[in-house]
């Protein structure tokens, strides 16, 4: 049994959600080079051209990529032979208030959903996604999630008559539906099968994924590919403002489902798609 | 080819502006967003007068990140503009002229942006670290109780920002997305 101090997951979270708000990963920005060689639109051109020149603008000069440095999202595979010292779920929100109070990043939490709505002041409490998992390593992945493209999230429950086509075509109709609000060009997280929580986690947790890379599952990875070609043709272009690239990815989670049930969820990330991760 | 436009609009610079041109604002931006629009129309509804003249003014829909000591403002990129819809038209109503955020306005806002003569711009949303670098001037100007959500009067200097809908019933959104729609 290792043993972790609680103190140590603080640090690594903090310092997960600064580097992840101030500096996009490597995989992202070659994705968006690749839409500004391709994008056929003058307009969306331009608007990938600030998007490139806002990430040059945050990395050097130690500025928030965007002022939504969203809710902070983190995914814990935590080691079944670790022992961890101390409280696991202050631990990780505690190294949210560090980062979000001491890396300057905008608090957009408010308290009750739909009453008082006071801001909670330090970005906290973050939200937790635990897994159990062999080993005595702990792996942290930061998602700060901006509300902008997470408000355009969409469940299904689809009969299973509707099948591979019925999947795609609700997802491009939440892309479409969503239309400029997201920030595009997105990365649309697919989740299928499960149950419905079940669902939208799986699209979640898709989005975590190094952009581009394709699923490890066979039938997944043909869909990832056909989602994105119908996507990209719906003319939204980068921002809304027409064009080619609506999307830079589309990454599709699935898992075992009831003999009755085809859930599809769609969770789809803006442009600036910060995740950062390390292991302890 | 980008027009340089000195805020506050002018009738004459309204009428000029089409959907799809790129502009660089300079001058006064006041910055609101939800909460505050709430309050603002409230007032209205009371009579009572908006803590700022909002007269020609053009609104920014907007919530910065702290500003670190030695700077002016925070990451600044503009917010999801449907948001403010069901406030807007009572603001047109009063005067206000010109909005800049992101994404699609309500067909309710469409047409007072037509029958008020007024104009919707979106900036790149995501470009907040870039945009913070046009502001040169940041104050509260009202409601500070709400943070990230209070009122600022900014000043801008070449704030880049795209002509979505005019005056003449133009919409990038729309005619964007027809242009390059492979749909038959």
């Amino acid at each position: 049994m290792r043993s972790i101090p609680a103190a140590d997951i603080t640090d690594a979270v903090s310092k997960l959600f600064v580097q992840a708000n101030y500096s996009l990963g490597a995989d992202v920005l070659a994705a968006l080079k690749k839409a500004r060689k391709e994008e056929k639109s003058p307009a969306g051109r331009d608007a990938l051209d600030v998007i490139l020149e806002n990430a040059r603008t945050a990395a050097k000069e130690n500025i928030p990529l965007c002022q939504d440095c969203g809710a902070a999202v983190v995914f814990l595979e935590i080691g079944q032979d670790v022992h961890i010292k101390g409280d696991l779920t202050k631990a990780v929100n505690d190294g949210v208030k560090q980062a979000y109070t001491g890396g300057y990043l905008r608090k957009s939490m408010v308290d009750h959903p739909f009453s008082t709505r006071q801001n909670t002041g330090d970005n906290t409490p973050a939200i937790i996604h635990t897994a159990v998992v062999p080993g005595d390593k702990v792996k942290i992945t930061v998602l700060p999630k901006g509300g902008g493209s997470e408000n355009m999230a969409k469940l299904a429950m689809l009969l299973p008559s509707a099948g591979r086509q019925g999947v795609i075509d609700f997802v491009v109709k939440a892309v479409e539906e969503a239309w400029s609000n997201p920030c595009p060009p997105l990365i649309i997280g697919v989740g299928i099968g499960g149950t419905a929580e079940k669902a939208m986690e799986l699209a979640k947790h898709a989005l975590i994924r190094k952009v581009g890379q394709s699923s490890p599952d066979k039938e997944n990875a043909a869909l990832e590919k056909d989602i994105l070609h119908n996507v990209n043709g719906l003319g939204i272009g980068p921002m809304g403002y027409g064009g080619r690239i609506t999307a830079l990815a589309v990454h599709v989670e699935s898992f075992p489902a009831h003999i009755t049930a085809l859930p599809v969820a769609v969770n789809l990330q803006c442009h600036s798609a910060r995740h950062r991760e390390a292991i302890i | 080819m980008v027009k340089k436009i000195t805020l506050p609009l002018t009738e004459e610079v309204i009428k000029s502006l089409k959907a799809g041109d790129n502009v660089l604002l300079s001058g006064t931006l006041y910055v609101a967003r939800d909460a505050a629009h709430r309050r603002m129309v409230d007032a209205l509804d009371r009579g009572e007068p908006l803590p700022f003249d909002i007269k020609k003014q053009t609104l920014y829909y907007m919530g910065p990140s702290p500003a670190p000591p030695g700077k002016v403002i925070g990451s600044a990129g503009p917010t999801t503009s449907k948001r403010m819809d069901a406030y807007t038209p009572k603001l047109l109503a009063s005067g206000l002229k010109g909005m800049v955020g992101k994404g699609v306005r309500s067909d309710e806002v469409k047409n007072a942006i037509k029958k008020y003569k007024a104009v919707y711009f979106a900036a790149v949303g995501g470009a907040g670290a870039l945009i913070s670098k046009t502001i040169v001037k940041s104050e509260v100007v009202a409601y500070p109780d709400l943070g990230p959500e209070a009122v600022l009067k900014i000043e801008v200097k070449d704030f880049p920002a795209t002509v979505i809908n005019d005056i003449h019933g133009g919409d990038l959104y729309i005619e964007g997305k027809k242009r390059y729609s492979l749909a038959q």
